[in-house]
Order: C-alpha cells, then structure tokens, then sequence
C-alpha cells in the first residue's frame, strides 16, 4: 500500500510527549518568517533599531551634559551608561510585543493564516512556539546591533554586559509570549491598543532615565511589580557588573511569564481552531 | 480497518444550546465524490471541520481512514487537504512560496516539496503566476491556488467547503474542470455546497442537510428521482395574482409549490401541463419546463429554497 510521505512523517510522531499540540515544526515555522521578511517592510525592521539609539542620543547627551553623573549604589557612572541597558531591554520590549501583537492579530483574524496552517499536522503549540522564535530572532538580533553601537562608546563598563545578549532575549521571550497570549482574546483591532496603553506608562516609569528611589515608597513597591522594571535590573545589573542573586530573581520573573504565556496562548488557539 | 475512507454514527456537536450536528450517520467510500448539499447554517462546515480534526465532536463516532480525530489528530490531518470556505492564503508570501511552505508545515523534506511546486503550478493553472503576490490574484486564482496547496501532500481526501461560492460563471466551470481531473486520479472529494448545480455536476452521491439533520441520501439522480417528478413547469402570473390561482393549478398535476415570486408545478409532462393551464383559461405571464434539479429535491423536503 502507498503511503504519502506526509502521512508516514505524522505518524512517526505518535507517541511523543504532547503529540496533539506539537509536531516539532517550529523550524518550519522560522523558514516561513524569514521568507517573508525577505520581502517585508524595511523600514518596520530598521525602526526596531534605530529607536533605542535615538533615545540613546538625544537623552544620554543631552541629558547627560546637564547630569553628567548618576549614583548606583555607591558608585557614580555617567547618565549615558545609565540609560544604555534601559533602552535595550525595552526595544527587546517593544520588538516582541510587535511581532507578538500587531502581527499575531493579523494573521489570526484578518489573513485567517493560523486556519490554513492548522490544518496541516501541525499543532497549535508549533504555530505559537514558531511566532514567538521568530519574534525572538529579531529580538536577538536588534540586542546585538545595539550592543555594537554602544560598547565601542565606552556604555558596557563590564564584561559581563556580554551576557546582556541572551538576558535580552530571555525578555523579549517573555513579552512575546505573553503578548501573543492577550492578542489571541482580542476581538477587534481597537483592543489592542489596550496593550500600548499598558506599555508606554511602563516604559516612562520603569526605571529607565533616573533610579527608583527618587520614588515614594508606595509607588517604588507597585513599579517593582511591573516586568519592565525586572528587565531593566537585569540588563543594567549585568551590564555594570553587579552580580548578585537578584539577578536571578529577575530572570525567574521572565522564566515564569514565559510558562504562563505559553500556557495560555496554547489553550486558547485550542480553543480557537480545534473547538 | 473499515471499508469505508470516512464513517460517521450518531455524529453530533453542539455550541452551548445549539445544536449544529444532529446525529447523523453516514459513510463515504474510497475514490467517491460525496457531498453535503444544503442551506447557509445547516451544520455543513461543522461536518467538515469534525472530519477535519479541527472541531470535536460532542457525542457519537467518527472514524477517519479507521482513526479518531479525537486521538489522532495530526495522523489525520496529514492524510486531508483542506480547502476552507474563507481563503487563508499567506499574503506576505508569492502564488509558489505559498505551495513551498505549505508542505513544509506537513514537515515535507525541501527538495520534495520543490519538486511538487512546478506539477501544481501547472495544474492550477497559475505558471504564469508564479512569482505573483497573493493579493494580486483574482477570485477563481486564489481558489485554485488554495486547492493546489491542500493537494502538496499528496492527500487521499479533498475537502472542499463551498468551493466554488462568489466566483463567476466561467471561473466556476474552470474549477470543476480541475475537481473532475482529481476525480479521474482516484482522490476523494468531500464537498459542501448550497449550488445545486454543482452537487449535480460533482457528486457521486450526497447528503441533503437542514438544521443539523440528514433529510435525504442517494446520487443525484435517485434523490430526484425519489422525491421530485421527472419535470417542473415553473409559471408566473405576477406578484399578486399567482396566490389566486395557486388552488386552480393544484388541482391539474402531483404537486406546486408556490414562491413568492412563482409557482412551480410537478408533473411528469411539462409541456401537456402548460397546454392544460391554457385551455383552463388561465394565461400566465411566463412560463419555463425544465427537468427536476436538487433545489425540487430540497423544497420537497424542506418547504424552503436552497438560497434564501
């Protein structure tokens, strides 16, 4: 009896863990988002790095020739080193949230491209791992230009700010999958903009451009609950060489925004596709 | 494994109080042509979505190629190629990036999937449209491209949902054209529609659906043969007037069913028929003998017209 190929591969599967929302197709998956970046808007790509360096510029300099240095702790560095891990953790921020969002909701509701992919022998937790490894590619990348930039000019004081990469990437991870999560509740298009009036007060209190002290208590303590604020104590802990166990805490943030995103982004393409 | 590709018992789906899927039962056989033919809402893209393994049932069987799509879902799905009412073709992508990655989501190695690419192309008529943006393709194009897509794995079923529903004539009959090629191949094709024509032309045998139930099965030909009379004789005598006359024209032949905008008449003589009327002394303002269709079949049973 002939058997396609696409039946012999599918059945090669069963058994394996979670067989019914995963098929292992999250490089397949990536193929598609690089094909499709090859003919995408550049400009959408270019701004996702651009914009942390401008902040970088027009705040650090000119900023810092009114504030030439901050004290952190008990040590005193210039503004520009202050700010520089800020701004990378939020374009990791905002590039997941955008590919997690604006262009999950589009292809969820308005190209219908989840449909035609689920019904192939994918699974749902392949088409979310797939959107949010290819958000995560992006953000690495955007992490690695930015760092380019910045360490030549003297930003990164210490080596261990190397590891600002992958930390970088942990929080875009983060943010996408929870991203994705939400948009796939989101009914209409004009719901979204709920998440931009989430972020953008987060980004303007998170810590980004004076420390939290400055802060009354009460304030300190609802700032410190926001996942930005555990981004930007990451970064900058790891880019100024502060290593201490609150470090991990701040990635333990992330690993557990992950599983949740996770979680719930699966159940709920679930819902909308196999119901 | 059962001699059938498909078998449903007792097949049943709800969403909250309504029931979309009643209880039916059915069977669809190898290399056959079965349709669903019935209203907007009658429970037909339920149906397929169930045998899709993207819906599961509420109660009773379902057996796909002797598999559970409760159980075996990806198993299934790679032996289906769906083409889903609504397109869901991927803009960002070209007419054969669309084809590539397509198979590639079947987890197809790269160099069998480039190889199938050039085959579909040509039978969907679409070589010329190979680096085209999706976008760019009319109507009929983006049809015959997502069925050309459903068939990169090498499918043994087609399901095609309204396949042909908002295209014009001429794109309708170049569809067909391909659907009777697959056909001829050995593929099986499960097909909704509410085109009575189409079922016609397509299917081997079908299903006639309303509110979630099964009101009739056979080919074509029985179904018509069982529920309708050889000819219809449609007459209009103008909005207001065919009502008046619907108790004189009654009584000469099987059965009328009266439209809101005609009445149609039943007999096996549609020509002796409208001489009768005339010689009664009724003069309608038009009048039409055609041969018996699905949509007689559908009123029969249901009181309604397919396309309301």
């Amino acid at each position: 009896m002939f058997i396609p190929m696409a039946v012999a591969i599918a059945e090669a599967r069963v058994g394996k863990r979670g067989e019914r929302y995963y098929s292992g197709r999250v490089p397949q998956l990536l193929e598609r988002g690089f094909i499709a970046f090859k003919s995408s808007t550049w400009m959408i790509v270019l701004s996702g790095f651009v914009e942390p360096v401008l902040y970088l510029l027009s705040f650090g300099y000119g900023i810092g020739k009114l504030l030439p240095t901050i004290t952190v702790g008990n040590e005193s560095i210039k503004y520009a080193v202050f700010i520089a891990p800020a701004l990378l953790a939020t374009s990791a921020m905002n590039g997941a949230i955008y590919d997690s969002t604006m262009n999950v909701f589009f292809k969820l509701n308005h190209d219908r491209i989840y449909h035609g992919m689920l019904a192939t022998s994918m699974g749902p937790l392949d088409v979310a791992l797939g959107e949010i490894g290819w958000a995560l590619l992006r953000g690495f990348s955007y992490a690695c230009a930015f760092m380019a930039v910045v360490a030549p000019l003297g930003l990164i004081p210490s080596l261990w700010g190397l590891l600002a990469i992958p930390a970088a990437v942990l929080i875009a991870f983060g943010f996408a999958s929870c991203g994705m999560a939400v948009t796939s509740y989101m009914k209409s298009f004009q719901q979204l903009e709920i998440i931009t009036v989430f972020l953008l007060p987060m980004f303007l209190f998170s810590g980004s451009f004076y420390p939290l002290t400055v802060f009354p208590e009460w304030l300190q303590f609802t700032v410190n609950l926001l996942p930005l604020t555990h981004a930007i104590n990451l970064v900058r802990g790891l880019c100024l060489g502060h290593i201490n166990m609150g470090l991990v805490g701040h990635a333990l943030y992330f690993v557990i925004m992950i599983i949740c995103g996770l979680f719930f982004t699966t159940k709920r393409l679930n819902a909308l596709f196999m119901k | 494994m059962s001699e059938y590709l498909i078998s449903a018992r007792g097949l049943t789906k709800k969403f909250g109080d309504f029931t979309a899927v009643n209880s039916i039962d059915f069977d669809v056989s190898k290399g056959e042509s079965f349709g669903l033919l019935g209203p907007n809402g009658a429970g037909k893209s339920t149906v397929m979505r169930m045998i899709g393994a993207t819906s599961q049932r509420n109660a009773g069987d379902l057996t796909i190629l002797g598999k559970d799509p409760e159980l075996n879902g990806p198993q299934i799905r790679a032996h289906l190629g769906v083409v889903p009412q609504q397109d869901s073709l991927d803009m960002h992508l070209s007419v054969s990036e669309n084809l590539y990655i397509y198979g590639r989501y079947f987890g197809l190695p790269r160099k069998f999937v480039k190889g199938k690419i050039e085959e579909l192309l040509t039978f969907a008529q679409l070589e010329e449209k190979r680096d085209a943006k999706v976008e760019a393709l009319s109507g009929g194009m983006k049809r015959r491209l997502t069925i050309a897509r459903a068939l990169v794995s090498e499918p043994e079923i087609l399901m095609l949902d309204e396949p042909t529903t908002g295209l014009d004539p001429q794109a309708r009959h170049i569809l067909w054209d391909r659907l009777f090629r697959l056909k001829e191949q050995g593929v099986t094709l499960v097909i909704t529609t509410h085109f009575m024509d189409e079922a016609e032309q397509l299917c081997d045998r079908l299903i006639v659906m309303d509110k979630g139930s099964i009101m009739a099965e056979g080919s074509p030909a029985s179904l018509i043969k069982d529920y309708s009379t050889k000819e219809v004789l449609e007459v209009r005598f103008g909005s207001d007037r065919n009502q008046e006359v619907a108790d004189k024209l009654r009584a000469m032949c099987e059965r009328i069913e009266e439209l809101p905008d005609r009445v149609l008449m039943y007999t096996e003589d549609g020509e002796a028929l409208l001489e009768k009327i005339y010689a009664s002394g009724l003069h309608p303002k038009t009048s039409l003998v055609r041969r018996s269709s699905l949509e007689d079949v559908f009123l029969r049973l249901t009181g309604r017209t397919l396309i309301e």
